[in-house]
């Protein structure tokens, strides 16, 4: 141990803040790998319920009755791990290789600008916001890729309407951050935290009520996710752009990224619109009590509780038609923004609600 | 040292993805190899600290502009020999162009920074500088003229290109949405009392 430490001091200061940056990079990868292992459990138990179903119940951890189903993930990742992985003769053998990373990596690389508590943040950059936006714009490559190099009729027909989609609702999606970085003045999420203080009436959601709305429709449309899940309507197009994958490319590719970005656009929503890690009790309770101070927990709880919606809307909303899926985001979510950005402009020319001096 | 070492990488990725644009056979590959250039454009941006540009080239050109352009790539059937046709031809014109690059190039780096490092890097920023505020603190104030002006040109184009698209043809079948939302039930449901069948 002295040995360790010794050798830790003698390094310059430099290396020493690239191992410490490189261990927490690792750090917050694997937890958001867990979180997704466990968010695919939590899927298929929260819409098992709802259906009146129990769900994935026999893999137990050491046999432990309470514990049923719980091992679930890493029996299916395992299962995933040890399946050949497939590669159609007629494919585009890199490309069709290269999909699943270029759909994995922006996924993962987003989490750098998160501010997960008011200490912790990987990289506190100034256009954070801008950062997480062009990131997320990048998926869509990796499902591009994914149906043109499968050479396969049903992954480009599920590729197009992805790229549609994704292309339709970052618009949306961009006006409705135009919004919260009107309120909060900062490209900065920390900032933007950090503006919303003062009890949950003040966080952005009040006041920006549509465009949270807006933000969160959105981001289930951009992750693929039901009821917008149209690119890979298995009724239709089999499986869309994933069809030709299997074993450990279908895993990167299709449930790592798609949960990942879940997790995502809920920690962004939480970020913007709830507070982050403000507590919802300030001002209600005493400051020195732990139920008043900001930390990763209240963050975590808003991220679960974001995610839970997402499950919840799955369970329980039949699938979009492409053309009303077109029509919801170009027609409606769109119109909604901009006029709730003209009513927020005139609110802070007003100095009105929060903008009050 | 770190950022050097770091410039010669990303550069050295750059013209080889820029080589790649023109010489691979796909134009699927082509697009590709040009995202991948643009991606590289935006790191060397990053690394002299204008990290609005960098992101805004990703969120833009890489986000939205290749998008589009894959797509269509995607969907044309292109015929490469034929598209090679016209190389020796077009090559000259190819040539000259280039040159002129060059020189332009030789005259902002050579004789326009004479005397000055240009393969330092940049003096590092202040502490607490934000990019993204200084472009918005000019494009909003001394540029709006321009500004205003870029996005209304830019609007006459959507305006142009759905207007293309939107015109009404004979046998076009499109769905009235409104007509769908307002449909009652009396409209579609018609109850018939049948007469129960007997035995005989």
């Amino acid at each position: 141990m002295d040995n360790l430490l010794s050798l830790w001091n003698g390094l310059t200061p430099e290396l020493q803040s690239v191992i410490v940056t490189t261990l927490q990079i690792v750090g917050v990868m694997l937890a958001v790998v867990i979180c997704v292992a466990f968010l695919t459990l939590a899927e298929r138990k929260v819409i098992g319920f709802m259906q009146l179903r129990h769900g994935p119940n026999r893999i137990a951890i050491f046999g432990l009755p309470f514990l049923r189903g719980v091992a679930q993930p890493f029996a299916d990742v395992i299962k995933l791990l040890l399946k050949e992985v497939l590669v159609p003769s007629a494919a585009d053998k890199k490309l069709f290789m290269l999909a699943p990373l270029i759909v994995l990596v922006p996924a993962l690389a987003a989490w750098a600008v998160i501010p997960f508590s008011p200490e912790f943040v990987l990289a506190d950059i100034n256009a954070g916001l801008l950062y997480v936006l062009a990131l997320t714009s990048l998926g869509v490559y990796g499902v591009i890729l994914a149906g043109w190099a499968a050479n396969s009729k049903y992954a480009f027909l599920g590729a197009m309407r992805s790229a549609a989609q994704m292309v339709a609702y970052e618009i949306a999606m961009g006006f409705a951050l135009v919004g919260v970085l009107m309120a909060a003045g900062s490209l900065n999420l920390g900032d933007i935290v950090r503006s919303q203080e003062g009890g949950p009436l003040a966080w952005h959601w009040f006041w920006l009520f549509p465009l949270f709305v807006v933000y969160f429709i959105s981001g289930v449309a951009e992750t693929n996710r039901a009821p917008f899940d149209v690119a890979e309507g298995e009724s239709e197009i089999v499986a869309g752009f994933h069809v030709e994958y299997s074993g450990a490319a279908f895993a990167t590719l299709f449930a790592l990224p798609e949960y990942a970005n879940m997790m995502l656009v809920a920690t962004l929503a939480a970020l913007m619109f709830l507070g982050g890690w403000l507590s919802p009790l300030q001002g209600y309770v005493p400051d020195e009590w732990f139920l008043a101070q900001s930390s990763f927990f209240w963050l975590f709880l808003k991220v679960g509780l974001l995610l839970f919606v997402f499950l919840w809307i799955r369970a329980t909303f039949p699938r979009y038609r492409y053309d009303q899926i077109m029509r919801l985001g170009w027609k409606v979510l769109i119109p909604v923004t901009l006029v709730w950005i003209a009513v927020e402009g005139v609110m802070v020319w007003l100095k009105i609600g929060p903008w009050a001096p | 040292m770190l950022t050097e070492i770091l410039f010669y990488a990303f550069a050295a990725v750059l013209i080889g993805a820029a080589i790649g644009v023109i010489t691979s056979r796909n134009p699927v590959h082509s697009v590709l190899f040009l995202v991948l250039c643009f991606f590289n454009s935006a790191v060397l941006w990053l690394l002299i600290e204008a990290e609005f540009l960098a992101i805004v080239l990703v969120l833009v050109y890489v986000g939205a502009v290749m998008v589009l352009f894959l797509f269509v790539v995607m969907m044309l059937d292109i015929n490469i020999e034929k598209l090679r046709e016209g190389f020796v031809r077009n090559a000259p014109l190819g040539v000259l162009i280039a040159l002129i690059v060059v020189i332009e190039l030789y005259y902002v780096l050579w004789v326009k920074r004479l005397g000055v490092d240009v393969t330092g890097g940049v003096a590092p920023l202040p502490e607490g500088y934000s990019n993204t505020q200084a472009v918005g603190a000019v494009l909003y104030t001394e540029y709006v003229y321009p500004f205003q002006l870029a996005a209304v040109v830019l609007l006459i184009a959507i305006v142009a290109a759905i207007s293309l698209t939107m015109r009404k043809r004979p046998g076009l079948k499109t769905q009235d949405v409104a007509a769908q939302v307002a449909v009652r039930r009396e409209d579609r449901v018609r109850l018939v009392k049948v007469a129960p069948e007997e035995e005989k």
